[in-house]
């Protein structure tokens, strides 16, 4: 894209791109031309999208259909269950777990023959047999409000000229154009966006305090070190939408006075890091980075720092120290970021998708975010559904809606039906949710009355198979990891913390370890440097709260009630043993004994418990109890 | 002076660093690519990348320790040809991640963290990809393996026999 000098010019370039968008903004089915959306996100990716994108393209030339088709690659769907996504402009067709080999079938008959191709479809587990053609159909969708991820899954991520056809860098023209630096904090303000990255700070409040430090140099940086096991949000906005995250960092930067920035990225995410870089290029080229934006006098660059695997680095002050080459710890507070941060200089950290949602803010107005979402929390948020529920995958919602709504109408329920036992919002630093908490209405304040958090949108279903005490000690686990070191209630109290665990989940557990898990946990949250070690024992105390009968049942019984905690399990053969012999020959104790074609036997007091037998059944007759 | 593997590599990162030095002196930020850098050249970072890297930066080389140890993605040890990383975030870890992770160290005879001694495959666990639409997911020099079961270990690791890649 040549270089953008004024809002005019931008006005005109947006003009000049919108037929980029026709096919995808109508909604017919006009059989004349059509566009094949193929998602490039991480998840499709790995199940060969770019085979795909290729074949496609190569079927369509070979066809005849060139003039009549094309296909390209776009950002995540958020549909991962079912990935890899084909979509079909205008027919609004959603084809899922397409292969590579499925590009003739489709463009032949969906394309030449206007027959849509009935097996790629989605099928509703709810209704079998039932499929559904079009995306706007599907459950899944219904109840989402895509904002923040509005242009994943409907522009190509790669083509800045497709973002500006979307609306893109409106807000940043309008803001350099028509406002003041005090007129923009005001109207990030008043739509009352606050951080998406965990804490919910109120985003204009933050801006407001970096704007009020004296003038000189200031810094912007994006916090994209999406840490969370279980959350990639960032990464599909990232990856589907990059340049609303750099439109987002130009209009906090005009806000409180930057013109350096950086997007601290993790390094993990290869494909977002080469989206993003892309995506700055281009920007640059268009002169929407750089001196005088917009024939501005705003100017503002930025470059990306790379993340090196350290989950504390997402906290602001441990990024910051990381940024500046050194080791990531964090340091207390104040001074705040927002004072004295990047080499002592005011600085401001936003997370992605709190960026991601500013430029949009910024085109529609403050009334039209603050009237999205519950009472106290405005607007969306992007949650990242995984675990043991059928519909895998992204999804964003108003603020507000329950638990219950997301997890059976959107995510369709619990996978082979079973029984929902727990929902775990916040990753390392939340809790677990329990059924009877079910129908709350989801925002900030809600989720910490019940002993979790928002976070960064980590969601994470589970069922009657997941052992409770063990959940808790897999994330204990982690925090112990990923502690710096540097404060001794979190480096040797969440130890002592999965010390304790683990001798319950080992049947050494006393009434005395209940106690401390308690006591032991309130101090660490209490006396901790950073907000890693002050929240590591929430998944602990909340699910202590929650699942107290499940401690009890390791405790007193010295029993797992989900049938997880190997050194409580005892191993059973029933009935319904055909005497195969398998069990017997792959046990490494030698402890299975019994006839051929007779029911076999464990030797309880030789088992080791490790499990090898059930594998090994082929009738399923080996149960733990 | 006869010119060893390691000192190609050498000569590399001297190239890399000659070309990135910062003019305003505010070296010590580089240091986070260069090692970078240092240990796509290498596969690892050895003693010569880390006191070269020190050197050309004027950092301490206790400071570049401590950023090297600090952060999980470096490493002071040469690594397998065929790296297994198996995830073990949340998503993965309740759709069985951890038999997965038992699965491999039992076939590989190594632990998590370790190298087999012919240097053939090492074994590693991740924090989350993301792509936990696939979970469990293994990865294998980068490239993904999911929704495994205990049973897909063996045929996975036997497209890793000498000879392919």
């Amino acid at each position: 894209m040549k270089k953008i000098a004024s809002y005019a010019e931008l006005n005109a370039a947006r003009a000049a791109c919108k037929p980029l968008l026709a096919l995808r903004e109508e909604n017919t089915r006009s059989g004349q031309k059509r566009e094949l959306l193929v998602c490039g996100g991480t998840g499709c990716q790995s199940s060969e999208s770019a085979a795909i994108l290729e074949n496609l393209h190569r079927e369509i030339l070979a066809a005849g259909l060139a003039d009549k088709a094309s296909a390209q690659i776009t950002g995540c769907f958020g549909f991962c269950e079912k990935g890899p996504i084909v979509k079909i402009f205008p027919d609004d067709v959603f084809y899922t777990e397409v292969k590579p080999e499925d590009a003739r079938e489709i463009v032949e008959s969906h394309l030449r023959d206007n027959a849509v191709v009935r097996r790629l479809l989605y099928e509703d587990p709810a209704h079998p047999g039932v499929l559904i053609e079009r995306q706007s159909d599907m459950n899944f969708y219904k109840k989402q409000l895509r904002i923040a991820l509005e242009n994943c899954g409907r522009i190509n991520p790669e083509l800045i000229e497709e973002y500006v056809a979307a609306e893109g860098y409106q807000g940043l023209a309008r803001c350099l154009d028509k406002m003041t630096p005090e007129e923009v904090i005001k109207e990030v303000t008043d739509s009352g966006l606050s951080g998406r990255g965990g804490a919910g700070f109120p985003t204009g409040v933050k801006w407001a305090a970096a704007a009020a430090q004296p003038e000189g140099k200031k810094y912007m940086v994006c916090n994209a070190d999406e840490g969370d096991p279980g959350a990639f949000m960032d990464r599909s906005i990232l990856e589907g939408d990059p340049h609303s995250v750099i439109e987002g960092m130009l209009i906090a930067a005009y806000a409180f006075g930057a013109d350096q920035g950086f997007v601290y990225i993790r390094a993990e995410y290869p494909l977002a890091i080469r989206r993003l870089s892309l995506a700055v290029e281009q920007a640059r080229a268009a002169g929407l980075l750089g001196r005088n934006i917009l024939g501005s006098s705003f100017s503002f660059d930025l470059e990306l720092k790379y993340g090196a695997g350290a989950f504390v680095c997402g906290e602001e002050t441990a990024l910051l120290r990381s940024i500046e080459g050194g080791r990531g710890e964090p340091t207390p507070k104040p001074p705040f970021p927002a004072e004295q941060g990047l080499w002592h200089k005011p600085t401001i950290i936003n997370n992605v998708e709190t960026l991601a949602n500013v430029p949009k803010i910024l085109r529609r107005g403050a009334g039209w975010f603050s009237g999205i979402g519950s009472e106290k929390s405005k607007g969306t948020k992007v949650f990242a559904l995984a675990g043991k529920i059928n519909n895998v995958g992204l999804v964003e919602v108003p603020m507000g809606i329950t638990l219950r709504e997301i997890i059976y109408e959107i995510g369709g329920g619990i996978k082979n039906g079973k029984k929902l036992k727990a929902v775990q919002t916040g990753g390392p630093s939340g809790g677990c949710i329990s059924e009877e908490n079910m129908d709350i209405k989801i925002d900030y304040q809600s989720l910490s009355s019940i002993g979790s958090m928002m976070g960064s949108g980590g969601m994470i279903v589970m069922d009657e198979d997941n052992c409770m005490v063990d959940i808790a000690k897999f994330y204990l686990e982690f925090t112990m990891d990923e502690s710096c070191g540097k404060c001794t209630p979190c480096r040797v109290g969440n130890l002592r913390l999965h010390e304790i665990l683990d001798e319950i989940t080992k049947g050494l557990g006393t009434p005395e370890h209940l106690e401390k898990l308690r006591s032991l946990g309130q101090i660490i949250q209490d006396t901790a440097l950073c907000a890693l070690g002050q929240t590591a024992p929430n998944p602990v105390l909340s699910t202590m709260r929650f699942f107290s009968q499940e401690y009890d049942a390791h405790v007193y019984e010295k029993r797992c009630p989900a049938g997880v905690c190997r050194e409580l399990l005892d191993f059973f053969i029933t009935e319904a043993c055909i005497g195969c012999g398998k069990c017997l020959k792959n046990c490494p104790a030698s402890c299975i004994g019994g006839e051929r074609k007779q029911r076999h036997v464990i030797d309880p007091g030789a088992c080791i418990k490790c499990g090898t037998c059930a594998g090994a059944c082929p009738v399923k007759a080996i149960i733990r109890k | 002076m006869p010119q060893s593997p390691q000192g190609e590599d050498c000569k590399k990162l001297a190239a890399f660093l000659d070309s990135s030095i910062d003019s305003s002196g505010r070296n010590e930020s580089a240091l986070i690519k260069t090692l970078y850098e240092a240990q796509r050249i290498f596969g690892y970072l050895p003693k010569e990348a880390v006191f070269l890297i020190s050197e050309r930066l004027n950092v301490a080389v206790s400071k570049v320790y401590g950023v090297i140890s600090f952060y999980s993605f470096f490493t002071t040890k040469p690594k397998g040809r065929y790296q297994v990383k198996v995830c073990l975030g949340t998503a993965c870890f309740v759709r069985g991640a951890e038999k997965i992770a038992r699965e491999l160290e039992s076939r590989l005879g190594i632990k998590l963290g370790e190298t087999s001694l012919d240097r053939k495959f090492s074994l590693e666990s991740l924090r989350c990809v993301g792509a936990c639409g696939l979970a469990p997911v293994t990865l294998v020099n980068g490239k993904g393996y999911g929704r495994l079961e205990v049973k897909d270990i063996g045929p996975m690791l036997e497209q890793y026999t000498d000879g392919k890649s």
